[in-house]
């Protein structure tokens, strides 16, 4: 429900928030996420967290790559991706998060296949709007 | 006119600009009201753009069930820009205990079969996310079409698909094994990726597929192989590592299918000395890549020379300096501590080091891992690295790291003063959080140590002194004054120090105990029942413990007032057998609920007898018994399964509370006699806190049309037994079941000998006047074992 999301990304925040610079980046999760099977794992990129909950049967250090692969990829989509572009195109996240993790499993890694794969579906969306709406193309 | 509705951006910025959470409540509602009425008109234009706004809304928190629906619709559009958002919503939105989910199925069957990528992969995407059984069940061939699809895009997903499928309806394993031997031969990275997940489903859910799948290791080798020695290729390498992924899944697999078969286990011996020795280590990527491989070589059935290079490669990084490195080592260390203890132990230095780390994380792995290399032999070292930090450990790891060492003291403590000592500084420094059945356990190992009787008393009668807050220390060492005070009288003990003792000092003590506002109730319990025993064991005159007592006797705690009031009868009324009541309590078994029935507070002084502690042999196999318990769980000594409750400890505990013992299992009720509408049935009682005891009540009923009058009833017992008869009820019955006659015998059998009863019936019945004698056979056994 709604209620318990709020309540789990509140708890998450406050954890990862309080962890200091030089400690390791894994967190041993509570009852909230599941367990002490599962874990936190996150980065920190000067605002921003960017935070994993996984199972045991993910490699920790794996995960630490995995979000900076997904890091990168929302550079190279976005063109220097700042705070505010995560902000505003919550969707477009969503979509490239797509590309990468399905179903709770790592699908691709290649950064260059993903930004392909969106730059199609951009595409796609695009003739689709020029055709049904007036010249104003954005959504 | 309804004016334009907002784009997603503008929304954004406006509940962005809202200063406090009711401006953005506000601006929330009234967006989300303009939303609904827009679903409402059907409004196929823009549905879109307001399910996405909804979206957004949802992500912050507030409702948004009403745009489920609106998902399906979307889907169902034919535009690509409305089933992105809809599969999105679908997603986010729906789930298995949502009935609307079932209605997408259709949509999905057909998005999957018209042949437009990215719609393909839309619907996969949420098939995979949120399929329920049934719907996998549906879409399973459509997926299974896809995967033979020459579009890598597709394939790759409907591949994790197929995984997510099998996880939800297992027994679709049959229909997607076929074609993973196939698709091995990809090459590209993602199918392999998605292929090498799937088939490590498979092996991990049936040993059928495990064995089908050994016979790909040569290939996986090979593929390993290949990503390992190819030169830099920027297609999918991180940090100079080609695609660590895919290395990494390949060796997960290897592990499993490595597992206690030594063939395969030798097919990928040398692979995994070269990966081993080749990575290059100073970037995450590398390490990730060296650390499956040196589970993996710890989980088959290697070479003896790559599981020693694995152990000391990790015993390397728990030098390293970056503490992830150290954590993950850590983790690796703990899985391996089972099965190959002598290795790890050889980096238990740089283990207990890291006890020292300010990361909480590091310091919890390193505190399990500590208490799993406990052994015999460094026991002694490393109680004194443990009890150190458990002195500066933060409170969250203060319980776990208390009750690993109490369990670890427990299995190996090479003395039992040396048990004794560790409990005590246990429960100096962090009584608070030990477990429940500490306190049981200390009073029982103390109670067993006879020759440590009188240093136990005095430590703790120190350490009593000089603080009184912490329960569990409080509630053992009151148990331990009241039962051992004349030791701690007597004034010599060779291993402290000697230390006159005033009797008027432990008696304020123990009122102190009493009168503190910290102390618990069942504190208060141990310390009364303490005073009442030392009332026996000092030599002095008594006045002052009576007068505690008697102040009690109007305590507003029911459970102490209960108890001051029976000692202060005990005083009064029953001076004579105060003796016999408090004396030593005999050693308790650690196992068998008839240990339990063996309380003090009884009146049969037949069963009191002196203190004989049992000999320490039966303890040492008990030892053992939980060791087997122990055993059994996994290496992880922090959370043992919880020891059986010690009679001892529910011995101790009845001693303050006086709740009823656990009934004894009854025994059935007797007929013995009947004529003419006449029975006498007997039914017996044996009291848990007096198993010499027996109490039989014999209750005579009438059936018939004429009442019995005059009835007497006389028992004899063996001449072992003694038999008191109480007055009986009456001695008349009325007829036609009118009110029966009870009468009650009590026959003491400290022998435990065989019951024999016989009964001499007299009364008048129908104007004649019967006499019966009778011996009662069939007497339940349970009557006098």
């Amino acid at each position: 429900s709604e209620d318990t999301q709020q309540q789990i990304i509140r708890e998450t925040f406050h954890l990862v928030s309080k962890r200091d610079e030089n400690v390791c980046n894994f967190l041993e999760g509570g009852l909230l996420i599941g367990g002490s099977d599962n874990k936190l794992i996150y980065r920190h990129y000067a605002t921003l967290y960017f935070v994993f909950c996984v199972d045991s049967s993910e490699s920790e250090l794996g995960i630490l790559d995995l979000i900076q692969v997904f890091v990168e990829t929302l550079d190279k989509c976005f063109e220097n991706v700042c705070e505010l572009d995560l902000i505003f195109h919550v969707d477009k996240v969503h979509n490239i998060l797509a590309e990468m993790v399905m179903g709770g499993m790592v699908l691709e890694t290649n950064m260059n296949e993903i930004v392909t794969q969106i730059d199609a579906q951009n595409k796609l969306e695009k003739s689709e709007t020029f055709i049904f709406q007036s010249p104003r193309q954005d959504r | 006119m309804v004016a334009p509705s907002l784009k997603l951006q503008d929304l954004i910025e406006e509940i962005r600009g809202a200063k406090t959470q009711a401006q953005e409540r506000e601006v929330i509602q009234k967006e989300c009201a303009h939303i609904r009425a827009s679903f409402r008109d059907g409004d196929p234009v823009h549905r879109h753009r307001q399910l996405a706004k909804l979206l957004y809304v949802h992500m912050l928190g507030y409702p948004a069930h009403f745009g489920q629906m609106e998902c399906l619709k979307l889907i169902a559009s034919s535009r690509f820009t409305d089933k992105r958002v809809g599969y999105l919503g679908a997603m986010l939105l729906l789930d298995e205990r949502h009935d609307a989910h079932l209605l997408i199925t259709n949509s999905i069957k057909n998005d999957l079969s018209q042949g437009i990528q990215p719609v393909q992969g839309l619907a996969l995407c949420t098939l995979s996310t949120m399929g329920s059984a049934e719907m996998c069940r549906d879409l399973a061939p459509e997926v299974e079409k896809l995967l033979l699809q020459p579009s890598p895009y597709v394939r790759k997903k409907a591949i994790l698909t197929a995984v997510h499928m099998i996880r939800k309806v297992p027994e679709l394993s049959s229909v997607f094994l076929p074609p993973c031997v196939h698709l091995l031969h990809e090459r590209h990275h993602g199918i392999l990726l998605g292929t090498i997940t799937l088939i490590t489903e498979l092996c991990e859910r049936s040993p059928a597929a495990l064995r089908h799948f050994r016979k790909v290791v040569p290939q996986l080798v090979q593929i390993l192989r290949t990503l390992v020695t190819t030169g830099y290729s920027t297609e999918h390498s991180i940090s100079g590592v080609s695609d660590p992924f895919l290395q990494v899944q390949i060796l997960r697999l290897l592990r499993i299918l490595g597992r206690n078969h030594e063939e395969s286990s030798e097919t990928m011996n040398d692979l995994l000395a070269q990966v081993a020795t080749n990575t290059d280590t100073s970037r995450n990527a590398g390490n990730a890549v060296l650390f499956e491989t040196v589970l993996t070589i710890m989980d088959i059935r290697s070479a003896a020379g790559l599981r020693v290079l694995a152990v000391n490669i990790l015993g390397r990084f728990l030098l390293n300096s970056d503490r992830n490195i150290r954590y993950v080592a850590l983790t690796s260390l703990l899985r391996l501590v089972q099965s190959d203890h002598s290795a790890v132990q050889r980096h238990r230095p740089t283990v207990v080091d890291c006890l020292q780390e300010t990361d909480a994380s590091l310091s919890r792995r390193a505190l399990e891992l500590s208490l799993a290399l406990v052994n015999s032999s460094n026991v002694r070292a490393m109680m004194q690295e443990l009890q150190a930090f458990l002195e500066s450990c933060p409170p969250d790891l203060r319980a776990d790291c208390a009750s690993g060492i109490l369990l670890a003291a427990e299995r190996f403590a090479p003395t039992k003063r040396w048990h004794i000592d560790t409990i005590l500084h246990v429960l100096t420094t962090a009584g608070t959080h030990v477990r429940d059945d500490a306190v049981a356990n200390l009073t029982q190992l103390i109670g067993g140590a006879q020759e440590l009787h009188a240093y136990s008393v005095r430590r703790l009668y120190n350490a009593l002194a000089e603080d009184i807050s912490q329960q569990p220390l409080v509630q053992v060492a009151a148990w331990c004054i009241g039962e051992y005070g004349d030791l701690l009288l007597e004034g010599n003990c060779e291993e402290i120090e000697p230390l006159q003792v005033d009797e008027e000092e432990v008696l304020a003590l123990l009122e102190k105990v009493l009168q503190s506002h910290m102390s618990l109730p069942a504190t208060r319990g141990y310390a009364l029942t303490a005073l009442m025993k030392l009332s026996t064991r000092l030599q002095g005159d008594n006045n002052r413990i009576r007068q505690v007592v008697s102040i009690y006797r109007s305590c507003l705690d029911v459970e102490l007032q209960q108890r001051a009031v029976e000692y202060d009868t005990l005083f009064r009324k029953y001076d004579h057998m105060r003796a016999a009541i408090l004396e030593k309590m005999p050693l308790v078994e650690r196992d068998g609920p008839q240990a339990d029935e063996e309380a003090k507070e009884s009146k049969a002084a037949a069963q009191l007898s002196e203190a004989a502690p049992a000999p320490t042999e039966p303890q040492a196999s008990q030892l053992l018994d939980l060791l087997d318990l122990l055993d059994g769980a996994s290496g992880d000594a922090q959370h043992p399964p919880p020891l059986d409750p010690s009679p001892g400890g529910a011995l101790v505990y009845l001693l303050d509370l006086p709740c009823a013992p656990p009934p004894p299992a009854p025994i059935p009720d007797l007929k013995v006699f009947e004529r003419e509408g006449v029975q006498l049935n007997l039914s017996f009682i044996r009291p848990p806190e007096n198993p010499a005891l027996l109490l039989i009540t014999a209750t005579a009923t009438n059936s018939s049309e004429g009442d019995v009058t005059d009835f007497i009833c006389q028992a004899a017992v063996p001449k072992s037994l003694q038999l008191q008869l109480q007055a009986p009820s009456g001695n008349t019955v009325p007829a036609r079941g009118g009110l029966p006659i009870t009468q009650l015998f009590r026959i003491l059998n400290p022998n435990k000998a065989p019951l024999r009863l016989k009964l001499r019936l007299t009364y008048n019945h129908f104007h004649q006047s019967v006499q019966e004698i009778f011996e009662v056979n069939n007497l339940p056994v349970e009557s006098w074992q």
